[in-house]
């Protein structure tokens, strides 16, 4: 099956208009001992059949709407999506448009992501937010881009708490790589201080990198960090968790200077980890040496309010090699996602579900401090994630959690040696009760055994 | 005629959804750590849907019309690779799960590396980068990588025709390599001896995209890739145009070590406005050990009873991860539906039929408009947006061409040709609309000399007028507002 609608008839016209006998004529200039390889795939599908070959690999998934009840968050959280958000990323006038460089007739995606501009200013507390990033590992790494440039590279070290995603510092470390930066503070024993890693920052400092909610759930206000940073001329990143912001204190109101972030709670789907949305949001006087797309109001030759992409002279298709970042592409149709989702919410429902996570994860985490063998790991207040220390290896508690239909928690064993035994705990507005008070009776039968 | 903003039609007290009250008891929260407000706007279900749908029909888009945008291969999306991506036994999947539960989702992914390595002739795949761009980056990482690990530090510039796409010298002096550009000959290749005069042990290696930007196969690309080999370089290519080579030739036949794919060009995942694209990277046996980790591999083979564990393996001497988990899986999912259904013939098809479209529209209008190198070209042309005895440019046709209801072909790239227009039909117009099409350009280029007004002020018939791009960038409105937060900014 292909989607070609030539006649053959048409085909032969236009070989003639041409002036070529056939299609093969057109490939002269492709080295003809390679021309026309013969490629070993599949016999062509018709649609029936490949929508049965999906379905069947889909179905061979446990998933965590019909097969398994999730506690599994660590970056990643199953929250619900309102089905209208959906039903707008279906409109192939959004997802089949290309990035709107023809602003005439391109005003529905810039409109759109002008208004997700307003509401990631909004919900972050900053002033300016870009078009998106791939993620918010990558957002990440764009904040030490930009940090960087605009220390015009003078400034050589990066702090970093080891409590920012692994995943995060990961990305970061490989995007920095033989650009004659250090990273300080990427280690896994300086968890539960702040102050050692406000001890690192120097007048060489170009940025500190922080976590709101941390790795582990936690919420720390910043406040006393970001003065320390600013007090030696380096700028502050917080990545932070979307959801949480509409319950806690902004990071901006904490005096950030970019605030970053994985946007994939605001109405994106799991989907086995992407497309997601990374979020930039920043200060007015940094946006020079952003990175990314940026929507901007105007009028047109009509007089009409209109929006444009502006500022494209930071963009690598005008400033090639001098460019802060080569992004191009984004994530647009799921800064849309976000954009529906987060008008559709409002203030009052984007704050239920905040509430809800809250207060669920602190049911879950009560009982299970009270199981015997599990203890919380931390006192600092939570959000919806918190780390529990086990009485056996995570792995094995997990197997048999499985088999009883519970995705349980993240490994922090994994990444934390420290932390061997200890599981991170997610619990969303999509867990109810009796499933906390499953969760927690196998918990207690583990230890039995 | 406008929209108001999201936050213009917000109205305290209205909601556009709700949630259940909560079925543990409430918790007590930790009040100095709270936000005071939260500006965001309040709508009922209704509005929100009216105020996106109003939105949507001020797009343009492939579903609506015809999008012959130069190096973004704008073809028909197919429908099911929606509802296939859309299945919850993926999307409901988390990407830390363990992959015993997850053996779907990776045998798909396994496959598609497999597939792509196929269509390719690379050994090795990574479905990581999230974008053509992120492709780019990684490929040029591994590069460098594999230079440093034969001790070989001196390699600090990557050669880069003049034709490329900007994010290539972008991908370069982000990782802070120098950047060399290398001239066009007259008939559209690489020159061939300013390649060899950069050539030197400093070279990293040379980005070539072939078919280039302005559409024509390089006709001594053996050679091209001869010459940097020879200096110890490494040739990356940039997939981008891979929509003309799908059976066609397998890039690291020719000699190419390194090349990223645009799976949101050639196997027709959706742009999304902008995004999400996905931009795998194939190498050669010797680059294999640098790709991002981690990929997907057989952990155990299988047998006639059991099928192979699929898992997640990290290469030995690995660059790193480029983006958390294992890259855009939804566009992933789409991109195997595709060649599922294409085939080997069919994927050769779709070459043949782009490319045979690019060089129908070329004929029809190369004695209307100067093509800089008319010559059989591949999927794509380029041509110049003149015309003798007027004073119109490029974007004069391309807004013109909006009154005609067509998308406009990309413009002013690739940046060798003064005024471009680049044209991209693709497979998936049939010859009535590149008529219409040819026509109208045809038709524009006359009215350029009878009445230019006409395409100095178009659009005419758009529900929005040329932009004042210089008010945006001036005064940098960047954000909306809840009415009564626009005095206190």
């Amino acid at each position: 099956m292909t989607y070609i609608p030539h006649s053959p008839k048409e085909r032969d016209v236009m070989l003639a208009t041409i002036g070529v006998k056939s299609l093969e004529d057109l490939f002269k200039d492709v080295p003809a001992k390679h021309r026309f390889p013969k490629l070993d795939l599949p016999p062509a599908l018709t649609e029936m059949e490949a929508a049965v070959e999906l379905q069947e690999l889909a179905i061979s998934n446990e998933n965590n709407c019909t097969d398994l009840v999730s506690f599994l968050g660590a970056g990643v959280y199953n929250h619900y999506i309102p089905a209208v958000v959906d039903h707008i990323l279906r409109r192939g006038e959004f997802y089949t448009a290309y990035t709107p460089y023809q602003p005439e007739i391109s005003q529905g995606t810039l409109q759109a992501i002008f208004e997700y501009q307003g509401l990631m200013a909004n919900l972050t507390g900053m002033e300016v937010s870009n078009a998106s990033h791939y993620d918010g590992a990558t957002a990440v790494a764009e904040s030490v881009n930009m940090a960087y440039a605009q220390f015009r590279g003078k400034r050589t070290k990066v702090v970093i708490s080891p409590t920012v995603h692994p995943q995060y510092r990961e990305t970061l470390r490989t995007y920095v790589q033989d650009m004659g930066l250090t990273l300080v503070g990427d280690d896994p024993l300086l968890i539960s201080n702040l102050d050692s890693l406000i001890s690192l920052i120097d007048a060489n400092t170009a940025l500190v990198i922080v976590q709101y909610p941390d790795f582990f759930g936690r919420v720390f206000d910043f406040t006393g960090l970001i003065e320390a940073a600013h007090a030696q001329g380096a700028l502050v990143c917080v990545a932070a968790n979307p959801t949480a912001l509409a319950l806690f204190k902004t990071p901006g109101e904490m005096g950030a200077d970019i605030v970053v972030g994985e946007g994939q709670p605001l109405g994106i789907p799991m989907s086995f980890g992407g497309p997601y949305l990374g979020f930039f949001t920043t200060k007015k006087a940094y946006i020079h040496k952003m990175a990314g797309r940026l929507v901007g109001e105007t009028v047109d030759n009509r007089g009409q309010r209109a929006f444009v992409l502006t500022l494209t002279a930071r963009e690598q298709h005008i400033k090639r090699e001098r460019a802060t970042s080569n992004i191009c592409t984004n994530q647009g149709l799921l800064a849309l996602a976000a954009a529906v989702y987060l008008s559709l919410l409002g203030q009052t429902g984007l704050r239920q579900v905040a509430e809800l996570c809250y207060h669920k994860a602190h049911y879950a985490a009560e009982k299970i401090s009270k199981i015997k063998g599990y203890e919380l790991c931390f006192d600092a207040p939570f959000f919806h994630e918190f780390s529990v220390c086990c009485p056996k290896p995570v792995a094995e508690i997990n197997d048999q959690l499985l088999e009883h239909g519970i995705l349980g928690g993240y490994d922090l064993g994994q990444d934390y040696p420290s932390l061997e035994d200890h599981m991170l705990i997610a619990v969303t507005e999509m867990n109810t009760k009796d499933e906390i008070d499953a969760l927690c009776e196998i918990l207690a039968e583990v230890n039995h055994d | 005629m406008t929209e108001p903003t999201i936050y213009e039609l917000s109205s305290p007290g209205r909601a556009g959804v709700t949630f259940p009250d909560p079925d543990v008891p409430r918790a007590k929260l930790p009040d100095s750590l709270l936000r005071a407000d939260l500006p965001l706007p309040e709508l009922a279900e209704v509005d929100v849907l009216r105020h996106y749908v109003n939105l949507s029909k001020y797009n343009y888009n492939v579903d609506g019309g015809f999008y012959p945008l130069g190096s973004c291969t704008m073809k028909y999306n197919p429908k099911i690779n929606e509802d296939t991506a859309r299945l919850p036994g993926f999307t409901f999947t988390h990407p830390l799960q363990p992959i015993e539960t997850v053996q779907g989702n990776l045998a798909l992914m396994y496959t598609l590396q497999e597939w792509l390595k196929e269509i390719s002739g690379f050994t090795a795949m990574t479905l990581q980068p999230a974008a053509g761009a992120h492709g780019e980056l990684t490929g040029v990482l591994i590069m460098r990588a594999y230079h440093k690990d034969r001790g070989d530090a001196k390699r600090v510039k990557m050669l880069i025709p003049d034709s490329a796409h900007g994010t290539n010298p972008a991908s370069s002096g982000m990782i802070g390599l120098d950047v060399v550009q290398i001239p066009s000959d007259a008939r559209g290749n690489v020159d061939l001896a300013a390649l060899k005069a950069a050539c030197d042990e400093t070279v990293v290696g040379l980005m070539l995209t072939n078919p280039n930007t302005l559409g024509l196969f390089d006709e001594h690309v053996e050679e091209v890739v001869k010459i940097v080999h020879e200096c110890g370089g490494l040739v990356y290519g940039d997939g981008a145009n891979l929509n003309a080579l799908l059976g066609i030739l397998r890039p690291a036949d020719v000699g190419i070590d390194v090349m990223h794919f645009n799976l949101h060009k050639t196997f027709s995942t959706p742009h999304g406005g902008g995004g999400p694209g996905s931009g795998p990277v194939g190498v050669t046996e010797k680059l294999a050990e640098f790709l991002p980790s981690p990929i997907v591999g057989i952990l155990e083979e299988g047998n006639d009873d059991m099928p192979p564990l699929f898992g997640f393996i990290t290469q030995k001497k690995t660059i790193g991860r480029v983006k958390s988990f294992h890259g855009h899986f939804g566009v992933i999912v789409r991109a195997y539906t595709y060649i599922a259904m294409h085939g080997a013939d069919g994927l050769r098809q779709v070459a043949e039929y782009a490319v045979l479209n690019a060089n129908y529209l070329r004929t029809r209008l190369n004695k209307t408009y100067r093509l800089p190198f008319d010559r059989i070209c591949m999927h794509e042309f380029v041509a110049e947006g003149k015309v003798e005895g007027s004073d119109i440019r490029a974007l004069d046709i391309a807004k013109r061409l909006m009154d005609y209801d067509f998308h406009p072909p990309t413009n002013y790239f690739p940046l060798i040709v003064h005024e471009a227009l680049m044209i991209e039909p693709t497979e998936t117009e049939n010859k009535v609309t590149l008529d219409a099409f040819a026509d109208a350009l045809i038709k524009i280029a006359e009215e350029a000399k009878t009445q230019p007004e006409l395409l100095h002020e178009a659009p005419h018939k758009t529900p929005f007028g040329r932009m004042d791009e210089v008010k945006a960038a001036r005064e940098l409105v960047l954000c909306c507002w809840l009415p009564e937060d626009y005095e206190k900014k």
